[in-house]
């Protein structure tokens, strides 16, 4: 047995391996609930009716979507220029603080619309930084960034916990680890009442619009393209490899500290070191579900953040543990990859 | 500067030592095996997750602590064939395939420690391996209770860095393995089966991840708490650069490394209230990533890390 490269690929291989990576995995989930001795079907169903069963249970859903499209994209645009950001969860964190911190000590007064756009931009920033970085490593010293950018997570999750024990407590939370809270005029305005689904939404849908325009549409986007297909091909035609390197791990970076800075200004209010269920590692999965796809990425964030809160609903209902829904999110992903395979490759005896 | 001296003369120090470095080693060398093979496995994080998990939970439910470390070893066995499934046999991304088994090994085995162990306020413990003085040596002053009390999986992790050092640089299976990381076609042609040979590397180095793991809960510790591995399977892959691909200095990397552990956490006390206890948190990640900043571009990596190899195909 061999395996052969596709010629062609058709239409169809482009949206099978989602869909086939969806039901493969939540069909070995099942096996799991089964393990578990809850009835499947009814464990399913309040798997869907925990996501989308009621109006609360839609905007919870869609709530947990927002930061999940911007990890999302912060994976999606790295790994395709392969610029392996891995580095989210922590890039998220120091956006998150950096928003209250700005929000608290510096812009306190200011209205709105003044403040919440210095806010956002000051999020994202933080986020570029903590990942130019280790690139700045990888270019200078020839480092890894897979490793750097996971061991950054580490560090800026201790950074953050270390600002909310001292300088940025809040003082009013009874000796509680919380950061002070982020100015009333920087909560984001909601979308929907009486619930707590926030215009982050919005700008997630619209950041990954506009990427999918650089990308298809722009110079730049080609170039990201080509560094990640093949560095020293590209390098030959005249890429600026470390421009192009650099211009990527600021979109991904800065997409990364912007989910922090909406969860914080959009649905806490403060930070916490439970800010994140972690929303970085997430966005890797929600990338390759896309196939690294950013309009792809709005849909396959939607999926895993109904996994996550039906998964809720579904251990309230069933006494299944809520780790079922990191499982299905984790098997989606290496099926994906499998399914991506075999689009790509025939088998040949 | 008093304090610090006081610390670094405690025999207590030096023991821990050991103790924090015997996942490392075990993790790094597994790691260290999988790259000299030409494959990254970003498995381990989650590899000695379960490995910590389900030995703990063999021994939980009767098993004698030895069977622990074996049904660790099995599993993680197990998760490293799946890798290898995806990245040799598939030849898929490695980097994004080792992601993907480490967030299925470490949810996993959430899940079924959830479904198996109720949730209490203690959590349930079981009887760890207790360390053993070796005879003559421990009786020694400072270095007998530093270096020869320790629990019989420490004492096989030094050995197996003896072991694994000449399997990989004195065997002709070594040498095999040696070729397949840095040139499969050229293996290939000497009558080796890269295929069999990364298969055989993926599989025994998770088993040692997963033993590492295992330490953690039947030895360092007594029970298992989720995110209790904090990022020592990163460290070990950042490790396996720190040591050029070598065993030997894998050891002293993680002696090192557990070096700057202990003795970060023993200054916690000393200047408690000076400095906040995050700072010393920080430390083992930030010597990580400075080892990795000093010693990369010196580091020969295997020529074919991360190149699948595909029969006819270049």
């Amino acid at each position: 047995m061999r395996f052969e490269r596709r010629e062609q690929r058709s239409t169809l291989m482009v949206f099978a391996p989602p869909l086939l990576a969806v039901g493969v995995s939540l069909m070995l989930s099942g096996v799991l609930i089964a393990l578990a001795g809850a009835p499947i079907l009814e464990a399913f169903g309040a798997l869907l009716n925990g996501a989308f069963g009621s109006r609360l249970a839609i905007t919870e859903t869609l709530t947990r979507t927002a930061p999940l499209i911007l990890t999302g994209l912060a994976a999606a645009t790295a790994f395709r220029a392969k610029l392996w950001n891995i580095g989210a969860e922590g890039q998220l964190y120091l956006g998150a603080i950096v928003v209250a911190a700005v929000s608290s000590q510096v812009l306190g007064g200011l209205p709105g619309y003044v403040q919440i756009p210095l806010l956002l931009v000051a999020g994202s920033v933080a986020g570029m930084v903590l990942l130019l970085v280790p690139l700045w490593m990888r270019l200078r010293f020839s480092v890894d960034e897979v490793v750097t950018t996971l061991l950054l997570n580490f560090v800026a999750i201790l950074f953050v916990s270390m600002l909310i024990d001292t300088v940025l407590k809040d003082p009013l939370a009874f000796g509680w680890p919380q950061s002070v809270p982020v100015a009333d005029e920087a909560m984001l305005p909601r979308i929907v009442s009486r619930s707590r689904l926030h215009v982050g939404l919005l700008i997630g849908i619209l950041l990954a619009l506009v990427i999918y325009f650089i990308q298809s549409r722009t110079v730049f986007g080609i170039q990201s393209r080509a560094a990640g297909f093949n560095a020293s091909a590209a390098k030959f035609a005249g890429v600026p490899l470390k421009k192009t390197l650099v211009l990527v791990a600021m979109i991904s970076g800065g997409a990364a500290g912007l989910a922090g800075a909406i969860e914080v200004m959009g649905v806490q209010g403060y930070v916490t070191t439970e800010l994140s269920p972690s929303f970085g590692y997430s966005g890797i999965v929600v990338a390759m579900l896309a196939n690294l796809n950013p309009i792809g990425v709005i849909f396959s964030a939607l999926f895993i953040a109904a996994m996550f809160v039906g998964a809720d609903g579904m251990s309230r209902a069933m006494g299944i543990p809520t780790y079922i829904a990191d499982v299905t999110v984790a098997l989606s992903l290496l099926s994906m990859l499998v399914a991506v395979f075999f689009t790509q490759y025939r088998v040949r005896k | 500067m008093n304090e610090i001296a006081d610390i670094l003369a405690s025999a207590g120090l030096w023991s821990a030592v050991l103790r924090i470095a015997t996942p490392l080693i075990f993790g790094t060398l597994g790691a260290l095996l999988c790259e000299r093979a030409g494959v990254l496995n970003l498995g381990i994080e989650g590899i000695m997750t379960f490995g910590a998990m389900v030995g703990w939970l063999a021994v939980y439910n009767g098993a004698d602590l030895w069977t622990g470390v074996l049904v660790a070893a099995l599993c993680g066995g197990a998760f490293g064939a799946l890798h290898a499934g995806l990245t040799v046999t598939l030849g898929l991304s490695q980097h994004v395939s080792g992601l993907g088994v480490t967030l299925f090994s470490a949810s996993f085995s959430y899940y079924i420690f959830r479904l198996l162990v109720p949730v209490s306020g203690t959590p349930p413990t079981v009887e760890p391996f207790q360390p053993i003085a070796i005879p003559g040596l421990s009786d020694l002053p400072f270095v007998g209770p530093a270096l020869f009390t320790q629990t019989t999986p420490t004492y096989l992790a030094i050995v197996l860095v003896i072991v694994l050092g000449y399997l990989v640089f004195k065997t002709p299976m070594g040498l095999a393995i040696r070729m397949t990381g840095e040139n499969p076609h050229a293996a290939e042609a000497q009558g080796v089966n890269p295929i069999v040979i990364r298969y055989g590397c993926v599989i025994f180095g998770s088993a040692l991840m997963a033993i590492g793991g295992s330490f953690l809960t039947l030895s360092a510790f007594n029970s298992f708490f989720p995110t209790m591995v904090q990022g020592r399977g990163w460290i070990c892959i950042a490790l396996v650069v720190f040591a050029m691909w070598r065993p030997s200095r894998a050891l002293l990397g993680a002696l090192l490394f557990a070096f700057f552990d202990a003795f970060q956490f023993r200054l916690q006390t000393v200047l408690s209230g000076v400095v906040p206890y995050q700072v010393f948190l920080m430390i083992p990640y930030i010597l990580s990533i400075a080892a990795l900043a000093f010693m990369a571009r010196r580091a020969r990596v295997p020529q074919a890390l991360m190149q699948p190899f595909r029969r006819g195909e270049r």
